[in-house]
């Protein structure tokens, strides 16, 4: 009787590691870098998600504003002043048309002064897609006339109505938002420099150059954003073209926005430098620029967007609050703030509401940069 | 402590010192002085400019000095409650600002005051009702406030109010007590047209406030200690009042650096828009009309304002909170 086992050996060649083994799924998330299981955890808060994808067709929009808008910035009507918005319709007298709008009829009311708008039942007016309408220059440069939606041939379509130069309050919505959404991008970048260079020097160094940082910091906190802001403006000479206006006011704005981000980047420094990555880098001869671009800053960069998302929001706010008082951007700079300067007679906005319409806009893109924001903070540090 | 109450008052007096200076470049930065504009001014409307008076403003406000000795005379006199000369009203500013300065006080103190009595109790309701419809609601309503400008809240209530009550609730008083001397009635009249401003520049930091009071508890009320205390019996409300609410009340205090701000800032343009008769229209209109010794200080006076709050909030958190060390150790 043989019992003795047979001395089998596998032929397949012996891996040490096949109890560590991943499957392909584990290994897509333990190999993942930072960046990607950001998005990942971004694409969890369905709120932060929706808020980036208006953003993102917005900012997409301003793009291509001259093309998206019916009319140009400054074509006026005046036949139709303070017209109000004229409702989108499908069906005529039970039948379908597509989208359309009836034409006003005009008179004045001669109580009151109110200009008085009916809608006219027999005046059809079929909007019109990929057409040809106002003449615009693209971006300043070049010329076309191409729209996305026009009115009909002799017809209108404010769907926003019109102020008091009868110009079409969506055409000037659209183009406004090309001023308010990039004033708080390039204030932003401003502050997000100004912030990193100081409070990374300060949390690198230490020392007196800390001491005076911290110092300054303190005083520009502790200052009122808007009165500030508002004297600095009001000290840009007159005489400025448009544009120099224009960044005068993205580099004010950023002035006072700093201090929060240079605060957090020199708390962080100021741990990570005693680091022994640092401190090799340092003995290998990096100049400090480089051991703080390059070695100390990726480690926080995510929290650094995610609070500069947060701070968006007061930029854009700043702007039109500052415009809207007649000190930021004046016409023919066309921001949703200047915008709402037509609604700072109380007057006229009883008679004629919709001038109030710009507040939309902001309010939305303030809550979409918050909710987004707070989505990237939560998703800033995935190994948590 | 009160070598602590020392240093944080000399801090305090640097810090007012720096930012008189800050205000002072910020005054001369428009090209050319005053008085420059002011005679171009007259001289634009056919007026003989009297160059006796010219040559008074200018050796009394020493425009015919270097820099810091101007710097100096300024500064010297805003701390002899002398303020300067506003040249658009063709008056000294002290009978120019008559009690606005006191009104946007009372204006900005009324307005803390009312967060903390609105944020406090919907605080700690979020908290210890956490993820009910009445959380939900609130939370969302505190976003809403954050995101809407407070000076757009005060355009649809001035529009609201326009269009249901034909009234304009613009003012801080009713009109027949403008310029009288302060009276009972008076006093009544204010506060009956104060709440409306009030509530609109505390809404957002009622808002921010509520979440901040909101997380701080909700972190407290996980703690072991919590616990421990129900476990031994002790009554849920008296358990919360007497442990985590405390805890959570220090960021509370604290906050006031963030908010005071906020509020000065909110109730500049929120006066603005509703026409209150505070600092704000006029320092704008003294900024669009460059009338900078007038726009001077109501800076000088609203940044004051704000140092002197985040003084009193400091100190205010060290009698709170004995954990805070007075030494300096609290750098790193």
């Amino acid at each position: 009787m043989n019992d003795k086992l047979e001395h089998v050996v596998d032929a397949a060649p012996f891996d040490p590691y096949t109890v560590e083994a991943l499957t392909p799924e584990q290994e897509r998330y333990y190999m993942a870098s930072q960046w990607r299981m950001i998005w990942w955890r971004l694409k969890g808060h369905r709120l932060a998600v929706v808020s980036g994808l208006i953003l993102i067709l917005m900012y997409g929009m301003i793009l291509i504003t001259e093309f998206i808008a019916p009319y140009n910035l400054h074509s006026r009507d005046t036949d139709h002043i303070y017209a109000p918005p004229q409702e989108l319709h499908f069906f005529d007298k039970g039948r379908f048309v597509g989208p359309f709008v009836y034409g006003y009829d005009y008179h004045l009311n001669m109580d009151n002064l109110k200009r008085e708008y009916t809608e006219n039942p027999d005046k059809v007016d079929r909007l019109r897609f990929f057409c040809l309408a106002d003449t615009y220059k693209f971006w300043g440069v070049v010329e076309g006339s191409f729209h996305f939606v026009c009115p009909a041939e002799n017809g209108t379509f404010f769907w926003f109505g019109t102020d008091r130069l009868g110009r079409d309050m969506l055409s000037r919505l659209l183009y406004g938002s090309r001023i308010s959404l990039t004033v708080g991008l390039f204030g932003i970048i401003v502050s997000f420099v100004l912030g990193i260079t100081i409070g990374g020097m300060a949390g690198y160094f230490g020392g007196w150059v800390d001491s005076t940082v911290q110092r300054v910091i303190e005083i520009l906190r502790s200052l009122p954003e808007l009165p500030l802001w508002m004297a600095l403006s009001a000290a840009l000479p007159i005489n400025w073209s448009p544009i120099f206006v224009y960044f005068g006011i993205t580099i004010i704005l950023a002035l006072l926005d700093w201090p929060g981000l240079a605060r957090a980047v020199r708390s962080k420094l100021l741990a990570l430098r005693e680091e022994d990555y640092c401190t090799a880098a340092v003995l290998m001869g990096a100049k400090p620029k480089r051991v703080i671009a390059r070695h100390l800053l990726p480690n926080f960069m995510s929290h650094l967007i995610a609070s500069a998302t947060l701070s968006i929001p007061s930029m854009i706010l700043g702007e039109t609050a500052l415009s809207f008082l007649g000190l930021g951007l004046r016409p023919p700079i066309t921001s949703w703030g200047v915008l709402l300067v037509e609604a700072q007679n109380i007057n006229a906005v009883a008679l004629y509401p919709w001038l109030m319409l710009p507040m939309a806009p902001v309010i939305i893109v303030v809550l979409a940069f918050n909710f987004l924001g707070d989505g990237l903070r939560d998703a800033a540090d995935p190994y948590a | 402590m009160l070598e602590y109450l020392i240093r944080r008052i000399l801090t305090m007096l640097m810090t007012v010192a720096v930012l008189s200076i800050l205000v002072f470049i910020i005054i001369q930065l428009p090209p050319g002085d005053y008085l420059s504009t002011y005679i171009a001014e007259l001289e634009s409307q056919g007026e003989m400019v009297d160059a006796d008076k010219i040559e008074f403003l200018r050796h009394q406000y020493g425009l015919d000095k270097s820099m810091p000795e101007q710097y100096f005379t300024w500064a010297w006199g805003l701390l002899h409650g002398d303020l300067g000369y506003s040249f658009e009203y063709n008056l000294p500013v002290n009978e120019v600002v008559g009690d606005r300065l006191f009104l946007s006080m009372i204006l900005n103190f009324s307005t803390i005051i009312f967060i903390y009595m609105v944020s406090f109790p919907i605080g700690v309701y979020s908290a210890t009702h956490q993820y009910s419809w009445g959380d939900h609601g609130l939370t969302l309503l505190g976003f809403l406030g954050l995101a809407t400008p407070n000076f757009l809240l005060a355009l649809v209530l001035l529009y609201l109010a326009n269009v249901w009550f034909g009234t304009s609730i613009g003012g801080l008083m009713d009109p027949q007590y403008l310029d009288q001397p302060w009276s009972g009635d008076k006093v009544l009249s204010v506060m009956a047209h104060m709440w409306i401003p009030v509530v609109v520049i505390g809404t957002s930091g009622t808002a921010g406030m509520i979440r901040r009071l909101r997380a701080n508890l909700l972190d407290e009320l996980q703690k072991q200690y919590v616990v421990t205390g129900r476990a031994k019996g002790l009554p849920r409300g008296k358990l919360l009042v007497k442990y985590p609410l405390r805890m959570a009340l220090n960021p509370f205090i604290a906050d006031i650096g963030n908010l005071l701000p906020q509020v000065v800032s909110g109730s500049v343009i929120v006066s603005a828009v509703m026409s209150l008769p505070t600092t704000g229209p006029m320092l704008l209109s003294a900024l669009q009309s460059q009338d900078m010794y007038l726009a001077g200080s109501f800076l000088i006076f609203l940044s004051i304002l704000t140092v002197v709050g985040m003084f009193v909030s400091d100190v205010l958190l060290t009698v709170l909170d004995p954990r805070i060390r007075l030494g300096g150790g609290t750098r790193r």
